[in-house]
C-alpha cells in the first residue's frame, strides 16, 4: 500500500463511436447512494446481510402526506386506501393505517391481514374478481366495502346477504375507454356498452344490496394526467344518471391507482423522475373531471384512491454485493449480483435507477447486470454505462418498494431479509430472510417414501 | 448564445440552421455556444458557426445533470439565451426554465402543458376543439383494435410513433406488423392517421405566448430526399397556411417557435398532419427570406425590441447541400476527452 | 503486421486518448491502461508490466494479472494487435 501513488483501477479500453461517447452522461457523474436517512448502507448490510430489502419511513410518511395534501387542498373529501398487493408487509401497513390509510384487498388472505392489522372491517375495501362464498361472508358480517366484479358474483353476493339478513352497502367496478390507455374490460362491468347501467338495474332488483359507491381502475403506471381526467368524469356522469335516473346517491367515487412512481418503464426514454406527473397533476385532473358532478358542494361524495405504487415505490431500496466481474464476448462488461429477478420480479419492466454505494473512479462501461440464479432470464438491468466495480462492493436499486416483496418468490436460494430505517436514524427488520425450515416446512414426506 | 441539435446529417437537427439565422442578424454580436450529445456531431466541426462546443448529457440522463453541465458551460464562457431546438430535450429545458433564468441564462418555451396539448396523440382532441383540420386519427394501443380500424380511419394509413417514426400501412396485417415495428423502436402510445395525399407544405413560426403570432413563414418543399425529407424549398404566400398557424397559436396560446406540417389536397383542403414545438431544420430561409425567426426568438428570450417582422419575400428558396468540413485530430480529441472545444484553442 | 510496431505507431495523450493512425480508430483508456500501453511501446514483458504497474499505482488486494491478461483480449478485440498477440 503507498497513499503516495495513484490508486490503481482495472485498466480499461474503450472505443470511440457515435452515440456512445458522452462522457459527461450519468455514469461518469454518477453520484454515489451511501446511506439511506443518515444510516450507511454499509451498517445495514452487517446487521442484516445482503442482499438486503431497506425501506425508508420518512420517505414513505412524506409521500403519504403528499398524495392526501395534493387531494385534500382540492377535494373536501378523500380517503385513500392502502393497496395490500403492492406491500403487505405488516411494519408497512401499519406506518400507513398510522397516517389514516384505510386498507384496500384483493383476497381473503389480505383481508384477514388486514384485520390482524387493527384495521376496522368497516374501514377495508374488497375489491378481486375471484372472491369465494366465505371471503364474502365475512366481509358482510363484518360490514366492509365489497366491490362486485361480475354478475355471478353479484348474485353469490346477494344469496350471501340473503343468509345473513343483512342489506350490505356494495361498489361497482366499471371499466371504461380512456384515450391512450388500453381499456382493462377484464375487470368490472363496462360503461359504454351497457352493461355497468344493467348490472345497477340487476342490483336495484334484487332489493337487498345497496350501491354505495362506484369505482374504476384504469390501468397500471399510467404516467399521464389526461386519462384520469376522463375517467373522472364518465364516473361523474354515471353517477348524476344513477341519481337522476334510479335516486341512488352515492357515498363514494373510487378512483383506484395507477399513478407512475418514480421508476422508469423500459420502453420510456426519459427518466421517471422527469416523465412522471406530480400528486398534484393527478389530483388537478381528477378534480376537473369530478366537476361534472351535479350535486351540492357540500354533498360531494367521497374520493377513494388506491395507489400503491406511488405511495411506497420510492421508499424501498434494495442492496447488493458484486459477487464477480465477468467480460462477455462481445466486449460488455457483466457484473454477477447476490440479488436476483427471484427477488426484484420489477426488474422485468423497469429500468431501475442503480447506483453503487461508495464513491467511484474510472472510465464507465457498457455493462450487464445479471443476478445470481442459474437461469438465463435473471438479468437485473439491462446494458447501461456503469462505472468500474469490484467483488464485494455493493450497489442499490431505488424505487422498489411496490410489488417486490409481495411478487417475489422462492426460487433458488431463501428471499432477503427487509428492513426498515425510522426517521430518527433507527433501524429493524420488517421481515428476517428465509431458512430452509421455513421453506421446507410446508413440505410433507409420503410416507411410502420414508 | 447556446443552440443545441447540432447533428446536421442528411436528416439534420435544427441547430445549425438556428446559429446560421442568428448570426445573419445584423445585431448579432456574441459568441455562439453549440450543446451538443455526442463528440461526433458534424455541426461542431463547423468552424464558421460555432465558437465554443460542449458535450451535455443525454436528455434521458435527467434535468440534474443537465443543469450541473449548463452552470459549467456559464461559468466558463457565459451564456444569455439558449435555444433547445430538439424535441426530447424540452421537456428538461422546460422544467429547468426558472433555475437557469435565476442564473442569467434566458429562454422562450412553450409550457409542458402546450407541450402535451400538440403531442400526436392529443393533437385529435386539440383539432376538434380549436377547429383545426387533422385527418382521421386514432391511438391505437391494443394492436387488436387494428382489424376494425377502417371504420375509423380508411387506409391506406399511417402508424407513427409518438415523438418520431411514422410506417405506412394498406391492410390490416400491415398495420399489425407496422404497430409492433413503432412500439419496439418507440413504445407506446401509437398514433394511426389517414394518409392525405396532396402537397406539402411547411409553416415555421413563432408563438408570443398570448395568443398572438410574432410571424411565420410557409415554406413548399421542392426537393425530397429518399426519406421524405425536404432538401430544397421555397418561401409561399399561402394565406391559408398562415391562418392555420395563427389559428393554431390562438387556440394555444403557444409560447416559442413551432413548425406545421401540412398537406394541401388535390381540392384545395388543408390538412393538419403534425405540429412540432421547435424550429424545422429549414428555419435559415426565415432569415434568407428577410423573416428571421431564430433571432426573432432569441429577442423574445432576452426581452430586447423585435427585429422588423412584418413580411418575407415570397419566392426566396433554399438549396441544401451536403459538404465535408476539415477538422484536426485534435478538436476530436478534445471533445471525446473534455467534453469541450474552443475556437480560442486554435493555432493561427 | 509486427504487434510490437502497431503498438509503437499508437498515438497516446496523456489524458487517455489513444489514436491507431492504421486504422483511424480512437479510443479512451484511463491512467491505468495508458501505463501498460506506454509499457508494451517500449517492449516490456509479462512480469516487467506487472512490477511495474505495483511500482506506480496503489495497489491494494487487485488481481493485475487477470487485468492485465483482460487487457490483452481487449487490445485484440479492438484490433491493435494480431489475434495471436500474447504476453
Amino acid at each position: 500500500m503507498n497513499d503516495l501513488l495513484p490508486a490503481y483501477e482495472r485498466p480499461v479500453l474503450v472505443r470511440h463511436a457515435r452515440g456512445a461517447m458522452n462522457k459527461f452522461s450519468r455514469a461518469a457523474s454518477m453520484q454515489p447512494a451511501t446511506e439511506l436517512d443518515g444510516v450507511p448502507y454499509d451498517r445495514l448490510l452487517e446487521a442484516y446481510g445482503s442482499p438486503l430489502f431497506a425501506f425508508s419511513e420518512r420517505t414513505l410518511v412524506q409521500t403519504y402526506r403528499q398524495l392526501e395534501d395534493a387531494f385534500a387542498t382540492r377535494w373536501p373529501r378523500v380517503r385513500i386506501a392502502w393497496s395490500y398487493k403492492t406491500n403487505y408487509l405488516d411494519g408497512i401497513c401499519r406506518l400507513l393505517h398510522q397516517q389514516g390509510a384505510w386498507a384496500e384487498v384483493v383476497s381473503g388472505f389480505e383481508y384477514d391481514k388486514a384485520v390482524r392489522n387493527g384495521v376496522p372491517e368497516s374501514r377495508i375495501h374488497f375489491n378481486g374478481p375471484a372472491k369465494s362464498e366465505a371471503d364474502l361472508d365475512k366481509a358482510f358480517r363484518g360490514d366492509a366495502i365489497v366491490h362486485l366484479d361480475h354478475f355471478d358474483e353479484l348474485a353469490l353476493a346477494e344469496r350471501v346477504a340473503r343468509r345473513l339478513g343483512v342489506r350490505p352497502g356494495v361498489a361497482l367496478r366499471l371499466n371504461l375507454a380512456t384515450d391512450g390507455v388500453p381499456a382493462w374490460t377484464r375487470f368490472g362491468f363496462n360503461l359504454e356498452s351497457g352493461e355497468a347501467l344493467s348490472a345497477v338495474r340487476r342490483l336495484i332488483a334484487g332489493d337487498v344490496l345497496q350501491l354505495v359507491g362506484l369505482h374504476c381502475h384504469i390501468g397500471t403506471f399510467i404516467p399521464e394526467v389526461g386519462p384520469y381526467q376522463q375517467a373522472a368524469r364518465k364516473l361523474a356522469l354515471f353517477a348524476n344518471l344513477l341519481r337522476a335516473d334510479h335516486g341512488i346517491t352515492v357515498d363514494f367515487l373510487d378512483l383506484g391507482g395507477g399513478f407512475a412512481s418514480h421508476n422508469t418503464l423500459k420502453a420510456q426514454y426519459l427518466p421517471g423522475t422527469e416523465a412522471s406527473p406530480t400528486f398534484a397533476r393527478y389530483a388537478e385532473a381528477i378534480v376537473d373531471g369530478l366537476e361534472a358532478l351535479d350535486v351540492d358542494p357540500l354533498e360531494r361524495p367521497t374520493l377513494v384512491l388506491e395507489t400503491g405504487r406511488a405511495l411506497v415505490d420510492d421508499a424501498g431500496h434494495l442492496v447488493t454485493t458484486v459477487v464477480a466481474n465477468k467480460r462477455l464476448p462481445d466486449g460488455r462488461r457483466a457484473l454477477v449480483l447476490d440479488a436476483g429477478v427471484n427477488s426484484l420480479f420489477t426488474a422485468f419492466w423497469y429500468k431501475h435507477d442503480v447506483v453503487p454505494t461508495a464513491p467511484v473512479h474510472g472510465i464507465p462501461e457498457p455493462t450487464i447486470l445479471y443476478g445470481p440464479l442459474c437461469m438465463n432470464i435473471d438479468c437485473m438491468r439491462d446494458t447501461l454505462q456503469f462505472p468500474p466495480m469490484s467483488p464485494g462492493e455493493h450497489l442499490v436499486f431505488h424505487h422498489v418498494g411496490a410489488y417486490n416483496v409481495t411478487q417475489w418468490m422462492q426460487f433458488i436460494t431463501y428471499r432477503p431479509a427487509v428492513c426498515l430505517v425510522g426517521q430518527d436514524g433507527q433501524h429493524a427488520l420488517l421481515r428476517r430472510r428465509e431458512t430452509l425450515d421455513d421453506v421446507a416446512g410446508c413440505e410433507e414426506l409420503p410416507a411410502w417414501i420414508g | 448564445m447556446a443552440v443545441t441539435g447540432l447533428n446536421a446529417t442528411d436528416n439534420p437537427g435544427p441547430g445549425v440552421g438556428v446559429v446560421r439565422a442568428l448570426r445573419a442578424s445584423p445585431e448579432f454580436d456574441g459568441r455562439i455556444v453549440a450543446l451538443a450529445y455526442d463528440a461526433l456531431e458534424p455541426g461542431l466541426y463547423a468552424r464558421d458557426l460555432v465558437d465554443d462546443a460542449y458535450l451535455v448529457p443525454y436528455p434521458s440522463q435527467g434535468t440534474e445533470a443537465l443543469l450541473a453541465r449548463l452552470e459549467h458551460v456559464h461559468a466558463t464562457v457565459g451564456l444569455d439565451v439558449v435555444i433547445p431546438t430538439l424535441d426530447a430535450e424540452l421537456p428538461a429545458f422546460i422544467a429547468l426554465q426558472d433555475r437557469l433564468a435565476a442564473l442569467g441564462i434566458a429562454t422562450f418555451l412553450p409550457t409542458a402543458a402546450q407541450l402535451e396539448v400538440r403531442s400526436k396523440a392529443r393533437l385529435v382532441a386539440l383539432a376538434a376543439q380549436g377547429g383545426l383540420p387533422v385527418p382521421a386519427s386514432r391511438v391505437v394501443n391494443d394492436p387488436a383494435e387494428l382489424y376494425a380500424i377502417h371504420q375509423h380511419v380508411p387506409y391506406p394509413l399511417w402508424v407513427k410513433g409518438a415523438y418520431y417514426g411514422a410506417e405506412r400501412a394498406w391492410t390490416p396485417d400491415e398495420a399489425v406488423t407496422a404497430w409492433h415495428k413503432v412500439v419496439a423502436t418507440w413504445g407506446l402510445p401509437v398514433i394511426v392517421q389517414a394518409h392525405v395525399e396532396g402537397e406539402e407544405i411547411d409553416v415555421n413560426a413563432v408563438g408570443d405566448g398570448r395568443g398572438g403570432l410574432v410571424g411565420a413563414v410557409p415554406m413548399a418543399k421542392t426537393l425530397l430526399t429518399d426519406k421524405g425529407k425536404g432538401w430544397a424549398g421555397i418561401a409561399i404566400q399561402d394565406r391559408q397556411a398562415l391562418a392555420l398557424a395563427a389559428r393554431f397559436a390562438e387556440v394555444t396560446r403557444w409560447r416559442g417557435p413551432f413548425e406545421l406540417e401540412l398537406v394541401r389536397d388535390r381540392s384545395g383542403g388543408y390538412h393538419l398532419l403534425e405540429v412540432n414545438p421547435r424550429f424545422p431544420a429549414w428555419c435559415f430561409l426565415t432569415a434568407g427570406a428577410g423573416m428571421n425567426l431564430p433571432w426573432a426568438v432569441a429577442c423574445l428570450a432576452r426581452g430586447a425590441p423585435l427585429p422588423d417582422l412584418s413580411t418575407y419575400t415570397v419566392g426566396t428558396m433554399f438549396v441544401r447541400i451536403a459538404l465535408d468540413q476539415i477538422t484536426t485530430l485534435d478538436t476530436f480529441r478534445a471533445l471525446a476527452t473534455e467534453g469541450e472545444w474552443h475556437t480560442t484553442q486554435e493555432t493561427p | 503486421m509486427d504487434d510490437r510496431q502497431q503498438l509503437r505507431d499508437l498515438a497516446l495523450n496523456d489524458k487517455g486518448f489513444v489514436f491507431d493512425p492504421l486504422t483511424g480508430a480512437t479510443f479512451s483508456t484511463n491512467p491505468t491502461g495508458l501505463q501498460i500501453l506506454r509499457f508494451l511501446q517500449e517492449g516490456a514483458d509479462r512480469s516487467a508490466i506487472l512490477a511495474g504497474l505495483q511500482a506506480r499505482f496503489d495497489v491494494r488486494g487487485d488481481d493485475l494479472t487477470r487485468d492485465l491478461d483482460e487487457f490483452v483480449s481487449t487490445l485484440r478485440r479492438q484490433g491493435l494487435v494480431g489475434q495471436d498477440f500474447g504476453l
